[in-house]
């Protein structure tokens, strides 16, 4: 490592936290380099240190945290002057200067990082304000120009409004906008796509790119996922806890990784090119015992079914005031959910795909009766014959209760904290009154082993486990009942790639011996290739297509199906991101899908392409002008 | 937004009637009415009594009428003015509350500031320092200000000042002013009594605002946008008053809905230990003695202060917080 080229260089750097007397090394020695006009992608899984590393560049480490040993050399290429800001008072005027002047940051959460009453114009012309001297009219000028170069389309009108007017996408615009506006010579994302859709994390990262030649600055971006380093990075430094395991450039470390926990980390990640039955390899595999559950109560007999859940012109709209204090207060219809049908047969594994907001959730709450639809029926049968869903009540209702069930997103907020792991697992067989007291127990053991914890854990709380830890509690909470049917909603978006793996393989192995039928759904469209066996895509509250999993990201026919697969980024380096076919307005803008997908008067249908493919259509095309 | 405004004003109307019913209501609850219990007093003590001028009394205010009419008769005087007539001061009840509204409203708007200027340093400071020796101090002092009940304070203050000064600290001026008109000795003097009643009423209010403070506070520190607004360079200080505090003041702002009756009101058991000259005792004595013109007026003002008080409040958000200005009622 030469000093004179890098534009930052980290030496030795080890950061603490001290908290109640007990002291953690985040950081451990970490040395690595950020070489200007580069992008420099650390990686690492959630608690591996990155955060901290990027939070103690810019001198915003949270108070307990603090730096051990180390330097960090900042030598800022336009003034040539060579600091090292670890010896650096983080409140001085000189580290002010530093600090969003010359190097600045954007965050992950774009909802939360600005605040909700300051207008944009305000909260973007200020970075400039604090480091320029200028008039009003100067940063006005400024902060309008910056938002334009961000891909604002109104920047006078984005001026004066607020966050919460904006989509996650402008905001992180914004953030952008924000973080560039004094020309900085470092950038710092912190994973910056992490809470966006995948079509607009290809846009901010196209954008992140093109601004960071244009500019000619320096970007280090914090990420865990591979897929965005193969796309945007030059350098990648992969760190694992708190150490800094390989450095290279992005070719080595694709081409030839050296380090296991790398090596690891790639086949841990599901990608579009896995054979039919195909394993995810987890960093750390966990034995999974679902026979345990077979010789209890745990499992029933399952009838043969043809269609287990049935789901027909499923429509709910809400209602939304607009704004009653300055306009009349119209009320505006939302159709969440717009004319949605689809049977899943039993034992099968249907996937559910779409951006936030295409409705997917509703449908899964309206299945688990959470949400009364405006229209449509639902159908359950699991060999007694057929059950109206929507318009069972009492006893009836309560069988169903025990024979669908619901794995949740956010491990953490689904169990309560206040009660042991063995108080959660009995609770749905004492709401049920299934057992005496010493058979609950013996079937919440076997639901411990069967997701692989160890039933010595029980009389734990949920803050003693990890989030991969609190999932597998979460599964075996929904398997309590013996359930046909497992719904998961985005079962995995909340845990780390590494964790990811082991929670698919569990949901694999559990439907596989149990005979498990899944409504799978997810807003990553390799997980749901990796888990799913039929595939529906939802956009706008309608069902845009369907197909089995090796024909749709395949041979993908509607319009939104490709744009979504186009803004997958893939972890090889073979395969990169097509900016170009990354539109503004998002893949669920139906203006530009063609005339064949809109409706043009004559209404949609859905049209049969063959091989259980379908899609959703002008009612007068034929089959064979959709097909090319 | 004038229309939201013409909109919450004319909401006020039957708040109003409904209250003012409901006044009216309990004030006629216990039996008799003031004459009755006039007119066995004077009877007991054996004097003669002018039933004339006590009938006449009688009719003038409707007192022989049905209940619903003697209503309707005291709300059509409060509309144009005329808040009746305080039997037992034999004065309009303007002229009784007149001299000691004002020293009230002095009284209270000198504690709210007062409270304000010691609450928010020491709120801010205790939640930027949270956990260290300073808050912790400063917490104690705020609980123990809680604890104690303001007349107690009172009794001690009064007790302490005996002992140490040989001094009455009762009262709002010293004697030879009272009932005089307004004289810069007679201002002088109260400045001089003021500060004892500020500095009692004043402790809890402090110590609950204060803990309310460093409770909103330390939850808006934790947020993202405050690391964004350090991140962009911008010094300490400025960070905490541009954001997190500006965020933090929504419960203080809604707070000045209950701070226009309080200041009319009010420590009425502070306000008699200390013998204030102040409305609270007034009130207190007019409900004891079934004075009902006296104490229905006062509870209709009390009611009518908190009505306008939560509207200035509901606007001064509005325009404070863009998201309740912008995204009324739209449902996510």
């Amino acid at each position: 490592m030469t000093a004179a080229g890098d534009i930052l260089r980290i030496e030795d750097l080890g950061i603490g936290f001290a908290l109640h007397a007990w002291d953690f090394d985040a950081v451990k020695g970490a040395s690595f380099r950020v070489l200007p006009g580069k992008v420099t992608a650390l990686v690492g899984e959630s608690g591996s240190g990155k955060s901290v590393i990027a939070q103690t560049i810019m001198g915003i480490l949270p108070r307990p945290g603090r730096i051990k040993h180390g330097r960090i050399v900042f030598s800022d290429p336009k003034k040539g002057k060579v600091t090292d800001l670890a010896a650096l008072d983080v409140d001085s005027d000189k580290y002010r200067h530093i600090r969003g002047g010359r190097i600045s940051m954007i965050f992950q959460e774009p909802m939360t990082s600005l605040s909700p009453l300051h207008t944009i114009g305000d909260q973007v012309g200020e970075a400039y304000r604090i480091h320029f001297e200028a008039s009003e009219k100067e940063v006005r000028e400024r902060t309008e120009e910056m938002l334009g170069l961000v891909g604002f389309p109104d920047p006078k009108r984005a001026y004066g409004m607020y966050p919460f007017e904006l989509s996650g996408g402008l905001r992180q615009r914004a953030m952008i906008a924000m973080a560039l506006i004094c020309r900085p010579a470092l950038l710092i994302a912190d994973e910056p796509t992490t809470a966006l859709d995948v079509t607009i994390q290809a846009q901010i990262l196209q954008l992140l790119k093109e601004l960071q030649q244009k500019l000619n600055m320096a970007v280090l971006i914090i990420t865990h996922d591979l897929g965005i380093v193969a796309n945007i990075a030059d350098e990648v430094v992969v760190i694992y806890r708190g150490e800094i395991m390989e450095a290279g450039t992005v070719t080595d470390i694709f081409t030839d990784p050296q380090h296991p926990y790398l090596k690891a980390l790639l086949a841990a990640v599901p990608h579009f090119n896995m054979t039919a039955g195909e394993r995810l390899k987890a960093l750390r595999e966990v034995p999974v015992n679902a026979g345990a559950l077979l010789g209890g109560n745990g499992k029933r007999e399952r009838k043969k079914v043809g269609v287990l859940l049935s789901v027909k012109n499923l429509g709910k709209s809400f209602a939304t005031r607009q704004s009653g204090w300055f306009g009349k207060g119209d009320g505006h219809e939302i159709r969440a959910v717009d004319n949605v049908s689809f049977d899943i047969k039993q034992g099968e594994c249907f996937g559910l795909v779409g951006e936030s907001g295409c409705g997917k959730t509703t449908v899964s709450k309206i299945i688990m009766r959470a949400l009364t639809p405006s229209q449509g029926t639902v159908t359950f049968d699991s060999g007694e014959g057929p059950v109206d869903l929507l318009k069972a009540e009492g006893d009836k209702l309560k069988d169903l209760r025990r024979r669908i069930q619901m794995v949740f997103q956010d491990p953490f907020s689904s169990l309560s904290p206040r009660m042991t792991v063995q108080n959660i697992l009995s609770e749905p067989l004492e709401i049920h009154n299934i057992g005496t007291a010493a058979e609950r127990q013996a079937t919440v053991e076997r639901l411990m082993q069967a997701v692989g914890l160890d039933p010595r854990y029980l009389s734990r709380y949920p803050h003693s486990f990890s989030g991969g830890q609190r999932q597998r509690i979460g599964i075996a909470r929904a398997l309590a009942l013996g359930p046909d049917l497992l719904i998961c909603d985005e079962p995995v978006s909340a845990l780390d790639v590494s964790v990811q793996a082991q929670i698919l393989n569990l949901l694999k192995d559990l439907q596989k011996e149990l005979g498990l039928t899944y409504l799978f759904i997810s807003h990553n469209l390799a997980v749901v290739d990796y888990m799913a066996d039929r595939i529906a895509v939802m956009c706008r509250g309608r069902i845009v297509e369907v197909a089995p999993r090796e024909t749709l990201f395949r041979n993908p026919v509607h319009p939104y199906t490709r744009a979504l697969l186009a803004a997958v980024p893939y972890p090889d380096l073979g395969r990169p991101l097509d900016f170009k076919t990354l539109k503004l307005g998002g893949a669920s803008d139906d203006s530009a899908w063609g005339q064949d997908f809109r409706d043009g008067g004559g209404g949609l249908d859905y049209r049969d392409l063959g091989g259980s493919h379908w899609i959703l259509a002008r009612r007068e095309k034929q089959y064979g002008e959709l097909a090319q | 937004m004038l229309r939201y405004i013409i909109g919450r004003i004319f909401m006020m109307v039957p708040t109003l009637v409904i209250i003012s019913a409901l006044v009216f209501t309990i004030i006629e609850l216990p039996p008799g009415d003031y004459f009755e219990s006039y007119v066995a007093e004077l009877q007991a003590q054996g004097e003669s009594v002018n039933a004339e001028q006590i009938e006449a009394l009688r009719q003038e205010y409707g007192f022989d009428k049905p209940p619903v009419v003697r209503y309707f008769h005291w709300v059509a005087g409060m509309l144009t003015g005329d808040f009746g007539y305080s039997f037992e001061y034999r004065l309009p009840v303007m002229d009784v509350v007149g001299d000691r509204l004002w020293l009230t409203i002095l009284v209270s708007f000198t504690t709210i500031i007062f409270t304000w200027l010691i609450a928010f340093p020491i709120g801010i400071y205790s939640a930027t320092h949270q956990y260290s020796w300073g808050d912790y101090g400063l917490t104690f002092l705020g609980l123990m200000g809680i604890a104690v009940p303001n007349f107690m304070m009172a009794l001690v203050f009064m007790y302490l000042a005996n002992v140490w000064f040989g001094t009455s600290i009762g009262h709002l001026m010293d004697p030879q002013y009272m009932d005089q008109s307004m004289s810069w000795e007679k201002f002088k003097s109260i400045m001089a009594h003021l500060w004892i009643p500020v500095v009692i009423i004043g402790t809890a209010g402090t110590a609950g605002m204060v803990r309310r403070l460093r409770a909103n506070l330390l939850d808006e520190l934790q947020k993202q946008y405050v690391v964004t607004a350090r991140a962009k360079g911008l010094h300490p200080f400025k960070a905490l008053v541009k954001y997190p505090l500006r965020m933090a003041l929504n419960f203080f702002i809604s707070d000045i809905g209950s701070i226009l009756p309080a200041i009319i009101s009010g420590a009425e058991i502070t306000a008699i230990v200390l013998s204030l000259e102040t409305t609270g005792p007034l009130l207190i004595r007019a409900l004891k003695s079934q004075d009902m013109y006296l104490a229905g007026s006062f509870l209709m003002f009390l009611a009518f202060l908190t009505v306008i008080g939560v509207l200035i409040s509901d606007l001064a958000l509005a325009v404070l917080d863009p998201r309740i200005r912008l995204q009324g009622g739209s449902t996510k």
